[in-house]
């Protein structure tokens, strides 16, 4: 069967009892009352529901640069377009719930605007907006990639490039007159497609859709990397001069690659958004995509649960030392920077297989002795 | 006993006569006895033509409401419970019970305030001449005319003569004869700033019926040749600063990217934490500061140049230490060493929001550097930014001296070149990559001395200048120090002349696109290595 070749049968089975785990988690939250041995708290789903957005803009982090080698410093922006895009819709089913009992959002109010600008029309529709959260980061990463990898723009070059342009877009988006709430961006929302936002309910379910995604994700990615394309991606990575005489172009595969990971990022960024229940410019920053890069690295990349488990760990890390310790985050995170690149250059991952090997090695020169 | 009355009755008569204008005039003062506000102005001028003190006293007096009428028409300025007689001086015996105020309303105090602006005009003291003719500027009218001709003649500082000029120009505007209005206004046309622009565009207004404030056609049409010429002007004014503003930014970006381009140009390594080394730079300036205040006060105007070594040197050593402890061992992994070294600018900033705090700390500019020079009528350069300029020349030269004329820049230059061949014919290149990362880290230190003087010094600073410091090097091309210099000067002014037009971030914008575009036509940056070095 297609799946089974997709994975091994070992990992299948850790892929989908860990989805069956985080699946029963939101069950157990509302069937069980608060006190109750078995009850899950509703921080622990907000976060684990974060947690799982940011495996998702990992995993198409580590389509990018994991397996076609190519770093970027501007997923974050990706993440952010889609986030706005869903946010857009959310800011518009407030309706006149806002402070100054408006149709617009307040920051339009408070702008003195009479009426949504051109930009903002049709968001009112939830499929509308699901559409721009795919074309959105989809075009973009399209034109962006089309002019960068047409001129052989690589390595270093093109990090550097997509970090400005995310921050040129953190600038553009900080500004009042952008139309997208300035500094403060979107928040304080009411209902999604007629339900209450904060219920409980409408949380699980979010939580359900996005683990939902990140399944579906995963098994796209998979899917990718093993075909054939992926095979002339990992060429790419590893030596694109060779491929180009081999008579390869590449441009084709990696834009569509490119293309690829920006929706996933901003597919994430749109799931994000309603469980967080705020979207601003500071997710367009260059550190907040920098720090996507080391969810990569720490978890591993160039292998899909690798990313999965590195945003997993740096998150639960930060959440950890930013409550306990708020000082000291930027020592540790930029401890892990600096020993993940120098000693584990294929994150925990690819420590564990080493560690494998090593405790298999002496097996097989038994083996050769006997 | 009669000596003594003697004496004192020739000390009173030396002072009511010893000015040459021995009391004010009375029939002068006799119109401020009358209702007629027309008579009290009348008065007030021709006080403000007198050259008396008596008559200075007498107008500030009024401008303080301390004027009184005594019965009998008698003037006198009461302070508290002092009173004096306005017309010589003289002190009063006592303080009558019966007198009344001398009222102003609004009319009559603006004209009251030209004419003490008048009298101040021939003033010994410079203030109080520059503020008078400040005054005067905005709303002489024609009557000072004379006033304000002779103040010129006898003028010898050229400021105020360039404002006596302008505010003898305001009043001739206000003329009843129209060839001297004519004249007035070719007088603004040639010379004129924004301030002439506003009192010409008020001639062109139209009031409600329809009429021009102006009636003269031939004013208005000469007015209306003098607003464009004005305005062509004060655009050339604006470009001039928007070129100078330009190359500030420019050699501002040099000094930010010189270090990296021998970092990452030379070495290639991707130092994000470049903008800190920036930062300690600047927070180098401010220890130096610091110590000055406190063990050298007197030479205080000098901290910035004994900050310059202190700020190179820590820099140089943070540096080095980084190449020796961690990025000797990512060389040939540049995706990885930036990744490390922006763990190790998350570091700095922790570090340096753990020592100094995370609030901006004030590095003040010392004398010589505060203040401006000013060009073509009211264009500011600040000290401070031409000193950068040449400052940050200085550090090109500096740099090229030591990568062309010394041993360690043959070294370096072999390096960067054939690594290998290097080491056979024994270089010790391990050393010359800790000290060129040192002269690349040093160098942003010195940039930190240089942005200190300018704006804000905060833990965040670094991170300000990471970005726009990556296009400089990208654009200019790798190992050159031309195309560095060329490339920051160029988004400098790029940068700065785009910016009415767009605004700030669309400007910024707008010089990416430009810079993705204009590497779609050279790759390599301005200055391409070509051949068997580009390869490498």
């Amino acid at each position: 069967m297609f799946t089974t070749t997709l994975f091994p049968k070992q990992t299948w089975a850790l892929i989908l009892s860990v989805a069956g785990v985080l699946a029963v988690l939101p069950v157990l939250h509302l069937v069980f009352a608060p006190g109750h041995a078995l009850h899950i708290s509703s921080y622990t789903i907000a976060l684990l529901g974060k947690f799982m957005c940011f495996a998702l803009a990992a995993l198409a982090l580590d389509l990018i640069w994991g397996y076609t080698g190519i770093l970027s410093l501007g997923h974050g922006l990706f993440f952010a377009l889609g986030g706005y895009s869903m946010g857009m819709y959310l800011m518009r089913s407030i309706g006149k719930d806002g402070v100054y009992q408006s149709h617009l959002p307040d920051f339009m109010v408070f702008l003195d605007w009479k009426e949504y600008p051109w930009y903002w029309s049709f968001t009112e529709h939830f499929w509308f907006a699901c559409l721009l959260v795919v074309v959105v980061p989809g075009l973009l990463a399209y034109v962006f990639g089309f002019f960068a990898f047409r001129s052989r723009i690589k390595g270093v070059y093109f990090s550097i490039i997509t970090q400005a342009m995310t921050f040129a877009f953190m600038l553009l988006f900080f500004r009042n007159d952008t139309g997208f709430g300035g500094n403060n961006g979107f928040t304080d929302f009411k209902r999604i497609l007629g339900f209450t936002i904060t219920a409980p309910e409408t949380k699980a379910t979010l939580y359900l859709i996005t683990l939902g995604f990140l399944l579906g994700g995963l098994v796209l990615c998979q899917a990718v990397v093993k075909s054939k394309l992926g095979r002339v991606l990992t060429a790419i990575r590893d030596s694109e001069s060779r491929l180009m005489f081999v008579g390869y172009n590449p441009l084709g595969f990696k834009l569509f690659v490119w293309t690829l990971s920006a929706v996933i990022c901003g597919i994430a960024g749109a799931l994000y958004v309603p469980q967080v229940g705020i979207i601003n410019p500071s997710e367009m920053s260059p550190a907040a995509s920098i720090e996507m890069v080391i969810w990569v690295a720490v978890g591993g990349r160039g292998s899909l649960l690798g990313p999965i488990l590195g945003a997993g760990v740096v998150n639960v890390l930060k959440s950890w030392f930013t409550s306990s310790f708020p000082e000291y985050w930027l020592y540790a995170l930029g401890m892990i920077f600096i020993l993940v690149t120098i000693y584990l250059p294929q994150g925990i991952l690819g420590l564990i297989e080493k560690l494998r090997a090593r405790n298999a090695a002496p097996v097989v020169t038994k083996e050769v002795a006997a | 006993m009669l000596l003594r009355r003697f004496t004192f009755f020739l000390l009173a008569a030396w002072v009511a006569t010893s000015p040459a204008w021995a009391a004010l005039d009375a029939d002068t003062l006799k119109l401020f006895a009358t209702d007629e506000a027309d008579d009290k102005i009348k008065a007030i001028q021709t006080l403000g033509k007198s050259q008396d003190p008596l008559a200075a006293k007498l107008l500030k007096a009024l401008a303080e409401d301390n004027v009184y009428l005594l019965e009998g028409g008698k003037v006198v300025i009461i302070e508290g419970d002092k009173g004096v007689n306005a017309a010589d001086g003289a002190a009063l015996a006592t303080i009558p019970e019966s007198k009344d105020q001398v009222t102003i309303n609004n009319r009559i105090r603006k004209e009251l305030e030209t004419a003490q602006a008048g009298g101040a005009l021939t003033s010994t003291d410079r203030n109080a001449r520059l503020a008078a003719v400040k005054d005067l500027a905005k709303n002489a009218d024609a009557s000072q005319l004379p006033a304000l001709k002779a103040a010129l003649a006898t003028e010898t500082d050229p400021q105020i003569k360039t404002l006596l000029e302008a505010a003898a120009t305001t009043a001739s505007l206000k003329s009843d004869n129209p060839t001297e209005r004519i004249a007035a206004i070719e007088e603004m046309g040639r010379v004129g700033n924004a301030t002439a622009k506003t009192a010409l565009n008020a001639l062109l207004e139209k009031d409600k019926a329809g009429n021009y404030a102006e009636k003269d056609e031939s004013v208005r049409n000469a007015a209306t040749l003098a607003l464009k010429l004005i305005q062509a002007r004060l655009s050339r004014v604006e470009i001039v600063g928007n070129l100078f503003y330009g190359i500030s930014l420019g050699s501002v970006l040099l000094l930010a990217a010189l270090g990296l381009a021998i970092t990452f140009g030379l070495m290639g390594i991707i130092n994000m934490a470049h903008g800190e080394l920036l930062m300690i730079g600047a927070y180098a300036t401010y220890v130096v500061q610091g110590l000055f205040k406190q063990y050298a006060p007197g030479a205080f105007d000098w901290y910035v140049v004994a900050a310059l070594p202190v700020a190179f040197a820590s820099a140089a050593l943070v540096g080095m230490a980084l190449e020796r402890t961690v990025i000797r061992w990512l060389y040939g992994r540049p995706l990885e060493t930036l990744l490390c070294t922006w763990g190790i600018s998350l570091m700095l900033m922790q570090a340096v929001r753990s020592i100094f705090g995370a609030q901006n700390v004030e590095v003040a500019n010392p004398a010589w550097l505060s203040g401006g020079v000013t060009v073509l009528g009211g264009l500011v350069l600040p000290y401070s930014r031409i000193a950068i300029i040449f400052f940050s020349l200085a550090v090109v030269f500096f740099v090229w001296m030591i990568l062309t004329r010394t041993r360690l820049g043959l070294f370096v230059r072999a390096v960067t070149q054939n690594r290998r061949m290097a080491d056979c014919v024994g270089v010790p290149t391990s050393r010359v990559d800790t000290l060129t990362f040192g002269l690349g880290s040093g160098i942003a230190g010195l940039g930190g001395v240089a942005l200190s003087q300018i704006g804000n010094v905060g833990p965040d600073l670094g991170q300000a200048y990471i970005v726009d410091s990556f296009m400089v090097v990208v654009l200019g091309g790798v190992g050159q120090l031309a195309g560095t210099v060329i490339a920051a000067f160029g988004l400098g002014e790029f940068n700065k002349l785009l910016e009415p037009y767009a605004g700030a971030v669309l400007a910024k914008i707008a010089v990416l696109v430009f810079i993705i575009i204009f590497i779609q036509k050279r790759p390599q940056g301005l200055f391409a290595l070509k051949g068997r070095a580009a390869e490498a």
